[in-house]
């Protein structure tokens, strides 16, 4: 055989190897979007939407961790930008319509997105942690000072709306289903990123900086790019999660939010694209469970251990290990 | 009354030794900060508890065994230290080779334990330590005055990162140390402990923060969240100063508590956010921090 026949056989094999994954891939989506409508007979749908919004979080979260390498401790500044621009807007202008809020709010938090990943892009590693951090926090004293976010109390009773003019979205129903087609949006959108030439070069990126650099590639305006959809899709998340709540408070801008949407990514699994829904559902549900027990008080203590336990022997996350486990035993 | 720039020459050196003693705070986290990262590559996200942990160590030593300050000074860094290396030995140790991210969430979890299990005891409520007899009272300068324990914490503060200094610069332990930065298989190679040498360093710089710590038990409200938000300060102050040296980071400690003192005289509305706004400037200017080598 010659090389070039070697090369268009396994070029071959590889496309249909891609095509089977491509195709499963397909069906599970579909069985669990098919999950995700008949949810509500089940839950109570506050609890799915406050799991969608945390998922919708955590993909935006993970796009830059799992994707560019890049640990991000300030994602609570562009959560709290969506949540407070929306409430903002809905209070203060009566009938308001809610579609034009997460759209302004988006904007707000892109914007701030962009302002962070100038400032933040220019180091890398753990200085990168910490810078996105400490800008977080200005943020936070930003919004803990304003007026408009009333500080420490937070705004309440923020109207939900009707969408588009029509649909109310005081009803829960119409809401959860409001959610769960932006939530569907956001992951249909970092799947797309990923699997696209974008998503390559910053994986190629996350591998090996320098060599990408040495391929030509302007890296810094890559991660820029990267941070500032990141943001965005987080302050989309914190702009529905206002409306479902119809509250907006500092807890969405501290920096304990941030960490907890570290841990949710690293429990489902960093750089897979279900993980972080996995996660969030994984810490939404166990601290709801908490919350109920007589263990309430040591939600702060529990999700600690849990850190310390996945960064010590679980890396890879509920998705990950599943992969390593199913790739060792199946293939 | 003498003013300067329209403010009462009292308001303002008032404010200038708030601010140096803030600043003092700063020097020690972020001295032991660069210590820890030095030999281990990490960035201590439990440095802010264990700095809480030297605090509240102090009062509950002191209100159970009634314990005085001076033994407190070196007994609770003592205590809190032998707890840092035991967190090396039994967990950072395990994940050496990974990441350094992972490390940095790892102590990040940490911190959540140890802040979580002192809340569920404590409370959150502040907890009030009396200042030591000897330091009672102050003295009037003239322009201002300066209460004695206030003068003790800037000078214990600036003798140990004095002694830091010194003993990494200096010292045949601290060549070990600079040398164990540079190349630490190397180092290995050539005899030396690096693996105990790591879990004193990191038991070093954890004591440098249960220090910090016990010197701010009689003037800073004790609870179990203090550490916290100082924390999040000196890493900005850690990404002003950079990495690179050890003088680097005592005086941009110092150098930024006299920033923001000034800031609460001028405008105050910006004392909690002015060291924030101070490193956005040097990013965009000198991305490697004031002290920093170009990586």
């Amino acid at each position: 055989m010659s090389t070039s026949a070697i090369k268009t056989h396994s070029r071959k094999a590889y496309l249909e190897s891609k095509q089977r994954a491509a195709r499963r891939n397909m069906i599970l989506y579909g069985v669990l979007v098919a999950f995700a409508l008949v949810a509500p007979v089940i839950f109570y749908p506050v609890f799915l939407m406050k799991v969608l919004c945390f998922a919708l979080f955590a993909i935006a979260f993970n796009l830059l961790l799992g994707y560019v390498g890049l640990l991000s401790f300030g994602h609570a500044a562009f959560l709290a930008t969506g949540g407070y621009t929306t409430g903002y807007l809905l209070t203060t202008y009566s009938g308001f319509s809610p579609e034009m809020a997460i759209i302004i709010a988006t904007s707000a938090a892109t914007l701030l997105g962009f302002a962070f990943g100038v400032v933040a892009i220019r180091r890398q590693g753990i200085y990168f942690a910490m810078i996105t951090l400490a800008l977080a926090q200005l943020v936070f004293f930003f919004y803990l000072q304003s007026p408009f976010t009333r500080g420490e109390d937070g705004m309440h009773g923020i109207p939900r709306g009707t969408l588009l003019g029509f649909i109310d979205l005081q009803n829960n129903l119409a809401m959860y289903y409001f959610v769960l087609a932006v939530f569907i949006f956001g992951f249909a959108l970092v799947q797309r990123i990923v699997h696209s030439p974008y998503g390559h070069v910053l994986k190629a990126i996350k591998e090996n900086e320098p060599r990408a650099i040495s391929l030509g590639y302007n890296v810094d305006r890559y991660k820029l790019v990267a941070f500032t959809i990141s943001a965005a899709l987080a302050g989309l998340a914190g702009s529905v999660k206002t409306i479902v709540f119809q509250l907006a408070s500092l807890t969405d801008a501290h920096w304990h939010m941030s960490g907890e949407v570290i841990l949710m990514t690293l429990v489902g699994g960093v750089g897979t694209l279900l993980g972080p829904v996995i996660g969030a559902t994984f810490v939404i549900s166990l601290e709801h469970q908490l919350a109920q027990s007589p263990v309430g008080d040591w939600v702060d203590v529990i999700l600690g251990v849990i850190f310390i336990l996945c960064v010590l022997m679980f890396r890879a996350g509920f998705v990950g290990e599943f992969q390593k486990f199913y790739k060792k035993n199946f293939k | 009354m003498s003013m300067i720039f329209g403010v009462p020459i009292a308001v303002l050196s008032g404010q200038l030794l708030l601010g140096l003693i803030n600043g003092a705070f700063y020097a020690l986290l972020s001295l032991g900060l660069a210590v820890i990262f030095g030999l281990l590559k990490i960035i201590n996200f439990a440095h802010g508890a264990f700095y809480m942990l030297g605090a509240l160590c102090t009062v509950v030593l002191f209100n159970t065994l009634g314990i005085n300050y001076w033994v407190a000074l070196f007994l609770a860094p003592l205590i809190v230290g032998t707890l840092g290396i035991l967190i090396e030995y039994f967990l950072l140790r395990k994940i050496a080779n990974e990441d350094h991210i992972y490390s940095l969430l790892l102590t990040f979890g940490v911190a959540l334990v140890i802040q979580g299990v002192l809340t569920n005891i404590y409370g959150v409520s502040g907890m009030r330590y009396a200042i030591p007899e000897v330091f009672r009272g102050g003295v009037n300068l003239g322009f201002m005055f300066l209460p004695y324990y206030r003068a003790w914490v800037i000078v214990a503060a600036l003798v140990v990162c004095f002694g830091t200094w010194f003993m990494i610069e200096k010292t045949k332990l601290g060549s070990y140390l600079r040398a164990g930065t540079e190349n630490s298989k190397l180092m290995q190679a050539f005899g030396i402990n690096v693996p105990l040498l790591v879990s004193l360093t990191y038991g070093f710089g954890v004591m440098l923060a249960a220090f910090a710590g016990v010197l701010a038990a009689p003037i800073y409200s004790v609870n179990p969240v203090m550490g916290g938000n100082i924390l999040i300060i000196v890493f900005a102050v850690v990404v002003i100063g950079g990495m690179g040296s050890i003088v680097g980071s005592i005086f941009t400690g110092l150098a930024m508590g006299i920033i923001e003192g000034l800031t609460k005289v001028f405008y105050p509305e910006a004392s909690s956010t002015v060291i924030f706004l101070v490193m956005v400037i040097v990013l965009l200017v000198r991305p490697a921090g004031l002290f920093g080598k170009e990586a």
